[in-house]
């Protein structure tokens, strides 16, 4: 996979979330660290530290408070799921992780439409950034297998000016391997 | 909103912590849903850290009999859920420790800001893998306090840091947030006290004191940890793998593969994934193996031999004993606690499973014994017949019945189906326990406990009603408090009451008898290590036996002072009983016992026989442990397992079986849906939990009846049966085979072997695969030679459509055979209408001609029915639950009385009903005479009992609010 089309973690793909959100660009951040943790330096103080804190906080700049849940329970649940991108996503490396992580998200998305339910979510949009060179990688077959992360992914990628400048993942439509039970 | 949560799973503390200082309405769960019955575990959520899962062992129990947990029977404990888990009101289930913090905070108005989101995220990215490698080096690995502590320097440096530049008192700010409970549930098990950490951190030392020293933290601590210090932690711990520190690894329930195991395939991926599924047919036709051509040579040499080639049946003498020169299997299944009803994970766990082998067995010619039975004794029958207003035998005739009756439905070919309340039962354990005494294998103990004087008898945990401790909730049960869950040593209830005549009962010491288990280690270890070389133990069964083994064997009290159970025979103990664990395997020996008197050439004789023993993997231990240790002490040259056959757990669609909440399908309802018993037994063996957990759904039992059992097996037979009656006047045409013809022969002849190779390992559910692929292999065969075309062709094609019905019809012969141990009344539908001899009816390594040219086949019909969509909807609705039918949860305050009679026994209907009617009428007159209040009360409460027995009866889900009226003054 060619470097250039992959949100590098960290701050480019906070520049993606941030052109996503129809932010004014000047924010300047930094990275901390083995892990290379994203640092939104700021005027004053020592900033903030983090993807997801970073993140929420965007969305709040951005008064798109929407994106981080309404309710205390939906919150909640995009609270859970930019966590596991940060620490299971972020931190799989090996093939088996991945194909955990696909298995477990499979299995949430069975009766949902996006990872929180009936709303998109700044879960959504983070998720679909870090999964993006794994779903590039992916045989049809594979994506057959993984039939819920593979809705949920082509219809977060055509949501209007989340894909921006990545590649396109290609779905298709009629299933070849039909003997899966 | 229910709270999971696992005493010893360190994530427990900070969730516990956070209800508290949010002050959330949550109900706890300790240690997986309880009073559930024990076959299930929760829905796939996707894991978050090594601590996540509770272990599969239970930790040994040990100690005096007043500290047995509340699951009573040992069995009932293991469920491995994910915990901590919050489900919230609306279905929804938070999986992450930290997401449930923040939702009790979120819940009480508190918004999470930039500095807590922060906060969480560090702990989450940070801190928590290193405080888990930290904790894990001290625990398991014993390295010192401030050793496992330095590995933390830099993350508690940061702390500091940031809580003495900012100068606030809190993490994010001047008040308590979410983001400081996060953080000190992590910390606490690693630092303990704030002495551990280095004096210059200060404004770290003083706000990990503050938090300790917290209400909230300190309640949590105390529940979480305190009791046992964290020896919880650790014995959790070990189970687990450890710490990779880079990320935490996703841990399924399958334990680690023990090097050189037999039943298991290989291929890392199928194991965790719970919704892996064999590779059908199709897929595998590109990796199918070329077949040789000795093969092909030797599978139509073998065909040409023909039934002669076959053994002959043979029939054991009845009662079955061991025959000298044969292969002697003894095959039991677990016994079934007598006062439950079964649900489908209790049939495929063990009777069903059982079944299946030993018809195997039979058509193998194996000189074969399976014996089963009810497992009678112990508190809970005596706790239930107090209910039902019956005596302890009465209840075990009526339920004996019952479980008699649903293994009958299902067709379990028991050779005697006996029960542990006999004569024979006392006899046996009582000379084993006579023998272990002799041998100096027992010691004797002094435990307090609380004794009735009215009643003249020690109370079991069940028995005794009191304050809780904890809690001060005023109907805590003996063993356990209802409202805050919390276990409960009896001895230290307040105002404790006898449950029976609601005296006060004191505290007496009472003497009772410990199996000296580190004693017999020493014969455990050899036999076990000569057992597991020779025979088939399933994967758990080697492991949760290897971990009782590692965490140390502990003397197991064998008493109870109980009335109902086997009596000791021994000055000083003549009014207590055997525990139902030292008992109930000796039921074994018993019931056979009670089927031939010469029992004892089955039972003590192991140079003869092959004992075979099958159950869902929470009886392991008191079968690879405790019984062959009594046994081995005892010192008679007993019969000890051979081959050790543990199920994994059957889920119900989503959840689990749960009597209390009515989902599922229980045996006695089985026959009412319509469905064969041969369907079911099909479908569940086809699912068998088999190295790893499966689910029951309604759904796929459609898909797999109308793809694998009417499209595939049946549409072979009938099309097979049918070309013989249509084109041939029901008489098998002469075949002239070609090699075509031959290479199907071999290709049969590969998956025959195969399905022996998985029987005699006892894998039933992957030899299932094997009939099924015969069967495939003949649909393509008949699809590819079209004989309804080439009968209607030249001479050479109609010998050619002959040679391929007549081959067709053989398989589907052999089929019939196969699937005798899986769908006895299906094959014999198919014996009868293709009139197979009996003398065929036998299983061999070879597919020979068994219905040769000029044989007459009868009558062919369809064998399966096809599932409509509509049917299996309506049931999975009738099966989903929130009808309580039956026995209310364990953990509800007032245990009603229980019912078994299905919802709409009108007969119980109409009697309750009068009942309700004449307590209304006594309650409205003590009201009109103004009688003391209490009185009222008392009889209020008779009535709403009354209302909740008639809903349950109705079907209806009781509303009937708890009466709170004792309560009052």
């Amino acid at each position: 996979m060619a470097a250039a089309a992959r949100p590098g973690t960290g701050a480019e793909e906070l520049a993606l979330l941030e052109k996503l959100l129809g932010l004014p660009k000047g924010n300047k951040y930094g990275v901390q660290g083995e892990r290379k943790v994203p640092v939104l330096q700021t005027n004053n103080g020592p900033g903030l530290t983090g993807l997801m804190t970073i993140a929420a906080h965007l969305v709040k700049q951005a008064k798109k408070d929407q994106l981080l849940g309404s309710t205390a329970e939906e919150k909640a649940v995009v609270q859970q799921w930019l966590e596991y991108r940060v620490t299971r996503v972020d931190g799989g490396s090996s093939k088996e992780d991945v194909r955990i992580i696909l298995k477990d998200l499979n299995i949430h998305l069975e009766d949902k439409v996006y990872l929180a339910g009936n709303i998109f979510t700044l879960a959504d949009i983070l998720m679909y950034y870090g999964l993006h060179h794994v779903m590039v990688d992916l045989t049809v077959q594979e994506k057959e297998k993984y039939l819920n992360v593979s809705r949920w992914f082509n219809h977060i990628q055509h949501y209007p000016g989340v894909r921006q400048h990545l590649s396109n993942v290609i779905f298709i439509k009629n299933r070849l391997y039909t003997n899966g039970h | 909103m229910r709270l999971r949560v696992a005493a010893g799973g360190p994530a427990a503390l900070k969730v516990l912590a956070a209800a508290g200082a949010a002050a959330a309405p949550v109900r706890l769960v300790w240690g997986g849903p309880l009073g559930e019955t024990a076959a299930a575990v929760a829905a796939p959520l996707p894991g978050r850290e090594p601590v996540a899962p509770t272990p599969v062992i239970p930790a040994p129990q040990q100690g005096p009999p007043g500290l047995l947990p509340p699951a009573e029977r040992p069995l009932a404990q293991l469920s491995p859920t994910w915990v901590p888990a919050l489900e919230l009101d609306s279905g929804t289930v938070l999986f992450s420790p930290n997401a449930i913090c923040q939702f009790f905070f979120l819940a009480r108005g508190e918004e999470p800001t930039d500095l807590t989101n922060q906060w969480l995220e560090w702990e989450a990215t940070e801190l928590q893998p290193a405080a888990s490698a930290a904790l894990y080096a001290q625990l398991v690995h014993g390295k010192k306090g401030l050793e496992a502590v330095e590995a933390l320097g830099k993350l508690l440096a940061h702390i500091e840091q940031n809580l003495s530049r900012r100068g606030t008192a809190y993490l994010a700010g001047d008040a308590k947030s979410v983001a400081d409970v996060v953080v000190w549930g992590t910390l606490f098990p690693v630092l303990q006290d704030e002495t551990s950490l280095p004096s210059e951190m200060q404004a770290l030392r003083t706000w990990f004191q503050s938090m300790t020293l917290s209400e909230a933290c300190r309640k949590a601590a105390d529940s979480v940890l305190m009791p046992k210090a964290l020896l919880e932690f650790k014995s959790y711990l070990q189970k687990q793998p450890p710490p990779c520190l880079a990320m935490e690894r996703a841990t399924s329930n399958e334990p680690e593969p023990w090097p050189g195991m037999g039943p298991r395939g290989a291929g890392g991926d199928r194991h965790t994934d719970p919704h892996w599924d064999p590779p059908s047919p199709q897929e595998e036709e590109g990796s199918e193996r070329a077949l040789t051509e000795e093969e092909i040579t030797a599978a139509a040499d073998a065909w040409a031999r023909g039934a002669a080639a076959l053994p002959k049946p043979w029939q054991p003498q009845k009662p079955v004993l061991p025959v000298e020169g044969m292969r002697n299997v003894l095959i039991t299944s677990a016994l079934p606690y007598v006062n439950n009803v079964p649900h489908l994970g209790n049939i495929i766990g063990c009777v069903l499973s059982a079944d299946t082998f030993a018809r195997y067995c039979r058509l193998r010619n194996w000189n074969t014994l399976y014996v089963c039975g009810t497992d009678e004794y112990g508190t809970a029958t005596e706790t239930k017949a107090v209910e039902e207003g019956l005596t302890p035998q009465e209840i075990c005739n009526k339920y004996n019945a019952i479980h008699a009756d649903i293994y009958r439905w299902f067709d379990i070919s028991f050779d005697y189906f006996g029960r542990t309340t006999t004569p024979y039962q006392t006899m046996i354990a009582q000379d084993i326990f006579q023998r272990l005494l002799d041998r100096g294998f027992l010691l004797q103990d002094t435990v307090e406990q609380l004794r009735c004087e009215d009643c003249q008898r020690f109370l079991a945990d069940r028995f005794v009603e009191g304050t809780c401790p904890f809690c001060s909730y005023e109907e805590a049960r003996g063993d356990q408090c209802d409202k805050c869950g919390k276990l409960i040593n009896a001895v230290e209830l307040k105002n404790p009451q006898c449950k029976l005549c609601r005296g006060v009962p004191v505290v007496k010491p009472t003497q009772h008898l410990f199996l000296d288990l580190p004693k017999l280690e020493e014969r455990l270890e050899p036999w076990l290590e000569q057992s597991w070389g020779t025979g088939d133990w399933t994967a758990n069964a080697r492991y949760i036996t290897r971990s009782w083994i590692r965490d140390g064997l502990k003397p197991r009290c064998i008493t109870r002072d109980l009335k109902w159970g086997t009596p000791v025979p021994l000055d000083g103990f003549r009014d207590k009983v055997f525990y139902v664990w030292f008992d109930a395997p000796i039921g074994y020996l018993s019931i056979t016992a009670n089927y031939t008197d010469q029992w004892e050439r089955w039972w003590k004789n192991p140079q003869q026989v092959e004992l075979y023993n099958f159950m869902a993997k929470d009886n392991v231990p008191f079968h690879s442990v405790i019984f062959p240790c009594s046994l081995l002490g005892a010192d008679d040259n007993y019969t000890l397992v051979n081959h050790l056959i543990a199920t994994e757990y059957l889920n119900y669609e989503d959840g689990k079986f749960s009597k209390s909440r009515g989902v599922g399908v229980f045996g006695d309802m089985a026959k009412d849906t319509g469905i064969p018993a041969d369907i079911w037994r099909f479908y569940l063996l086809y699912l068998r939990p088999e190295g790893q957990d499966s689910a029951f759904s309604w759904s796929d039992l459609m898909l797999k009846n109308n793809s694998e059992l009417l499209n595939n097996l049946g549409n072979f037979i009938n099309r097979a049966g049918m070309f013989v009656c249509k084109f041939f006047g029901g008489t098998v045409p002469n075949m002239v085979l070609t090699p075509d013809d031959k290479r199907l022969l071999a290709r049969v002849t590969l998956e025959l072997r195969q399905y022996h190779q998985l029987l005699e390992k006892v894998r039933i559910r992957d030899a299932l695969r094997c009939i099924l692929s015969i069967s495939r292999h003949g649909n393509q065969y008949i699809q590819v030679n079209e004989p309804w075309k080439r009968i209607k062709g030249n001479e050479k094609d109609r010998q050619h459509a002959g040679t391929v019905t007549g081959v067709a019809v053989n398989m589907a012969s052999m089929l019939a055979v196969l699937l005798q141990p899986y769908m006895p009344s299906v094959s014999s539908a198919i014996q009868g209408q293709l009139c197979i001899p009996p003398h065929c009816f036998v299983l061999s390594h070879d597919f020979t001609c068994t219905l040769p040219p000029g044989h007459r086949v009868g009558t062919v019909s369809p064998l399966f029915q096809k599932l409509e969509n509509d049917q299996v909807e309506a049931l999975r609705k009738q099966f989903r639950g929130g009808q309580a039918k039956q026995t209310p949860p364990a953990s509800e305050p007032t245990p009603a009385p229980v019912t078994l009679t299905a919802p709409g026994d009108p007969q119980l209907i109409h009697e309750l009903t009068e009942e309700v009617a004449k307590q209304g009428n006594h309650v409205r007159q003590l009201k009109a005479n103004k009688a003391e209040k209490a009185q009222v009360d008392t009889e209020v409460a008779k009535l709403l009992e009354l209302k909740k027995q008639l809903a349950l009866a109705e079907g209806k889900s009781p509303e009937v609010p708890v009466p709170k009226g004792k309560r009052k003054k």
